[in-house]
């Protein structure tokens, strides 16, 4: 009932306080140096300590892709790493992939071929598919790759493995194969 | 504006936006991830702190002891409310089992507890150090088991005479199906945040389909007065029925900020969501079906059984085979029996789903008893009337145009004829079909609309949960005014809004766009009585009576026009039959060697009456598809049955559908309208996609390894042993 007035306050009562650290972390080009509960993960530092609320919370357990988000440009699970493990890590949210006034030609696609619903999904979506077809460009097989050795075309197999990890249960996978593959195309 | 008989040629028979394709009108704010949703709005209110629910780690009994001074005492925690601290909250007609209070638990993962803290680590770490002791009682879990042990309800219906059709009949089926309980498995788990900090007004952001019965629902579980609660929800990260009702989140947050003296946001955990939340129950369904030489159906009987906490409902499968196929004599009952499970409930096509799961690889196999084609099985079979009332027709009903449309275009004749003959390599190869039926509902429905120099804003409490309801109800709001749809803001989701039929039942769309078109039309008889014009046209931006012609923007003189009205539906309606119908066609691969089952193509053929735009109504339906090829092939919540909870409560366990497992989707919408059905002869769409789906790649595994399956999920162990064998 009586509740400490402030989080401070709190904290300064508390028989023993939580163990932190500092940590910084480059989003979306933008330098943040944050103190956190060591525990926290690198989805709730962008949700909760900087507001970045473009990357979602699924499942909290890497099972689902919402969180997707671009470390030193690998797409990583954003709930399965923690914030201080990123030091000096670049780190790119959607927030960092396009705006409303100025979308990313992915996020153009996929308002264009309706390849979400709910939209919850949806920057995880976008974020992987991002990354999908840069890995690709790299080489990087996948499990549906036949030949290692060859140059690996951008098939729908290889792009239906590959965002397989990002659940949409609205169920836009259609969708959003063809807005990847329309980017795809415009890139080529 | 009431709506009490078919409607006749209008506006919406000559529209300019409404039927067209358009964009989803908050697409942008989607893939920038700029949309909010109920766990991240940070904005609405300063301070929040974080709720981290307790759940119970028993399915049945009560708590004899918990001792919260641990947690209490943690850093940064600001409060603990344990169920034990308060009464038994009381509850809404929408929820079985209580959602908190008091020393029962009614099922596992029961919310028992909610710890507040600074942050969501400190609530969690907290949350741990809560004891708990139990007194554990017996529970009943297991559904196989119960359901031959069971005394059937009385039957739902039973005309003609049924045991004589079976006794006369040329061609007789009787076989036992089961459906597997399914998680509606929404991306945004259920959360709220609850302002209630002086425990007066209570204001709610939350993710809920029906703004209106979940205020409703809030008022009844804390006894207090409906106007102190403001409600928000105007993204909704899924929902499938799941978020229908009032749930733990929302009461959790509630109890949590009144005990902190600040507002409080909590999401259930996803491992949680399952056995805390609702499910769909599974079914187990005995099917018979009596046919004449000619395969003209003269009976059907289908007996079901589900599950449900005390008090509840269960998934009754059997409605649709009270209507679909004709057929002189039925019979159909349900028996919900009364188990310890978690709280069965509304998903996707709640009963239509499992029913035609089962009902449709029935007609598959009554057609192969009769020699018959399956499509001209089910096309001689049709029904223009409602098979128990003669005398009530379908009012728009062209499933056979669905079937024959479907058969050409899937190149059905060229299928594979013969069960297990048809190989590519190591993959048989195989094609099925079946038919879907969905009623078409509508519930009374309001909007508001504001006029506001030349711009019209859309103020009603429905929802859009993924289901385009923003860009519809703009599209019906431009067509009416005379605007261009960029002219029209639609907002929605709010109890400060009038109250709409809200986003469930496939009842949607339809509804909410007719309350829509009413409120525009009370507009437009104020516009008109304000310029003295009789009976004006509005069209391009301008008000047109005769000679005269006034722009919209100037007819407010910079005031703004506000016009409300809500569309109430007839009981002309009881008199009829209104429904939506498809034919959906499947082509599987089934792995020779490992039973491992891939669906190379899909296509649906949709009636349900004007498609208000065929860009998110397709996206319904394939994601319907989508939803059913997990219901096919690997959905299925798994009951520890001497426990009693599912144990495969993740989305890792708990396997839906995911890219690789979907291919190319087609979807074709009949031109086809329903005068009976609303003002835009709308009917929805969203639950139709589901329906029959689950059957028709069930049909397609069948033709490929000529295995019938009748259990779901049709996993690889259950074809193994029956395939050919390895040489």
């Amino acid at each position: 009932m009586n509740a400490p007035n402030s989080a401070e306050q709190r904290r300064d009562q508390a028989p023993q306080d939580v163990p932190r650290s500092t940590v910084t972390l480059i989003v979306n080009g933008t330098q943040h140096t944050l103190t956190l509960d060591n525990r926290t993960t690198l989805l709730d530092t962008l949700r909760e300590h900087l507001a970045l609320t473009g990357s979602k919370k699924g499942c909290d357990h890497g099972q689902c892709g919402a969180c997707t988000v671009s470390v030193n440009g690998e797409r990583i699970n954003a709930c399965l790493t923690l914030a201080v493990m990123h030091e000096g890590d670049e780190i790119t949210t959607i927030e960092g992939v396009g705006t409303v006034e100025h979308l990313d030609p992915m996020q153009q696609a996929f308002v264009a071929n309706d390849a979400f619903q709910c939209g919850y999904c949806t920057p995880g979506q976008i974020c992987s598919a991002n990354a999908v077809l840069q890995e690709i460009a790299a080489n990087i097989p996948s499990h549906v790759t036949a030949d290692l050795t060859a140059t690996i075309e951008i098939t729908d197999a290889e792009i239906r493995e590959r965002m397989s990890g990002n659940l949409c249960r609205c169920g836009a996978y259609a969708n959003i194969l063809k807005a990847i593959t329309q980017v795809a195309k415009e890139r080529a | 504006m009431d709506f009490n008989q078919s409607t006749d040629d209008n506006l919406f028979d000559h529209a300019r936006i409404v039927g067209k394709p358009h964009a989803r009108i908050d697409g942008a704010l989607k893939v920038t991830g700029q949309a909010p949703y109920a766990y991240e709005r940070h904005d609405v209110a300063a301070h929040q702190l974080v709720g981290y629910p307790l759940c119970a780690t028993i399915a049945k009994g009560r708590i004899t002891h918990m001792d919260a001074t641990a947690a209490r005492a943690a850093p940064g925690v600001a409060a603990v409310v344990t169920t034990l601290d308060i009464e038994p909250l009381a509850q809404a007609k929408s929820n079985v089992a209580r959602l908190f209070g008091g020393d029962t638990v009614a099922h596992y993962h029961q919310a028992i507890a909610v710890v507040v803290a600074d942050t969501l680590e400190q609530a969690r770490s907290a949350a741990a150090l809560i004891e708990v002791r139990y007194q554990e009682e017996q529970g009943v879990f297991d559904l196989d088991a119960a359901w031959e042990q069971q005394t059937p309800d009385e039957p739902l219906s039973d005309v003609g005479d049924v045991d004589a059709a079976f006794k006369n009949a040329a061609v007789t089926l009787d076989e036992v199906y089961r459906t597997a309980s399914q998680s509606h498995a929404m991306m945004e788990p259920h959360a709220s945040i609850v302002d209630w900090s002086d425990g007066g007004q209570m204001t709610v952001w939350t993710s809920n389909q029906m703004i209106a019965w979940t205020r409703k629902a809030l008022a009844k579980t804390f006894a207090i007065d409906l106007e102190t609660i403001r409600l928000e929800s105007p993204y909704v990260g899924g929902g499938f029925g799941g978020k229908l009702w009032l749930r733990a989140d929302t009461v959790l947050a509630a109890l949590g900020s009144r005990a902190a003296g600040r507002p409080v946001k909590l999401a259930l955990p996803r491992p949680l969501v399952f056995n805390n939340a609702t499910h769909r129950s599974g079914t187990v369904q005995r099917l018979r079906i009596a046919a004449d030489a000619e395969g003209r159906i003269t009976a059907f009987d289908h007996s079901a059984f589900s599950h449900t906490l005390p008090g509840g409902s269960g998934e009754n499968p059997v409605n649709q085979t009270r209507a679909f196929y004709a057929g002189a004599s039925r019979r159909v009952a349900h028996t919900a029996i009364e188990m310890d499970l978690p709280e069965s409930a509304d998903m996707r096509a709640p009963g239509e789903a499992s029913g035609l799961a089962a009902l449709e690889i029935a007609m598959d196999e009554m057609a192969e008893k009769l020699g018959m084609d399956p499509v001209e099985f089910r096309i001689l079979n049709d029904t223009q009337v409602d098979p128990e009332d003669p005398n009530k027709p379908f009012s728009d009903r062209h499933y056979v145009e669905c079937l024959q449309k479907g058969a050409a275009d899937f190149g059905w004749e060229a299928r594979n004829r013969t069960p297990g003959g048809q190989r590519e390599g190591q993959w048989l190869i195989g094609q099925g079909m079946a038919g879907a039926y969905r009623g078409a509902p509508t519930m009374d429905s309001g909007a508001r609309v504001r006029l506001q120099a030349g711009r019209l804003v859309v103020e009603t409490d429905m929802t859009d949960i993924g289901t385009g309801s923003y860009t519809i109800i703009a599209q019906t709001a431009a067509e009416a005014m005379g605007l261009a749809l960029e002219d029209v803001e639609v907002r929605l989701g709010n109890s400060d809004y009038p109250v709409s039929s809200g986003s469930g039942g496939q009842f949607g769309a339809a509804s909410a766009t007719a309350g829509v078109y009413a409120a525009c039309l009370k507009l437009q008889e104020e516009i008109a009585q304000r310029l003295g014009m009789n009976s004006p046209r509005f069209e391009q931006g301008m008000v047109i009576a005769g000679t005269t012609e006034v722009a919209l923007a100037e007819v407010a003189d910079g005031e703004e026009l506000v016009a409300e009205d809500t569309i109430h539906f007839g009981d002309f309606k009881d008199t009829l039959q209104i429904g939506t119908f498809a034919a959906h066609f499947v082509e599987v691969a089934v792995h020779a060697h490992t039973g491992e089952t891939r669906v190379r193509r899909m296509l649906a053929v949709c009636d349900a009456g004007r498609i208000l735009n065929p860009v998110t109504a397709r996206s319904q339906v394939i994601g319907g598809m989508t939803m059913g090829v997990g219901a096919a092939l690997m959905e299925g919540l798994i009951p520890d049955v001497e426990r009693g909870f599912f144990v495969n409560h993740d989305l890792a366990s708990y396997e839906v559908a995911v890219h690789a497992d979907i291919p190319e989707q087609e979807v074709i919408f009949l031109d086809t309208t329903d005068a009976a059905s609303t003002p835009l002869k709308a009917k929805g769409v969203g639950e139709l996609g589901i329906c029959g789906v689950a059957a028709a790649v069930a049909n397609a595994i069948y033709n490929a390894t000529g295995i019938r399956v009748r259990d779901y999920p049709i996993t690889l162990d259950r074809l193994i042993d029956q395939l050919p064998k390895v040489s």
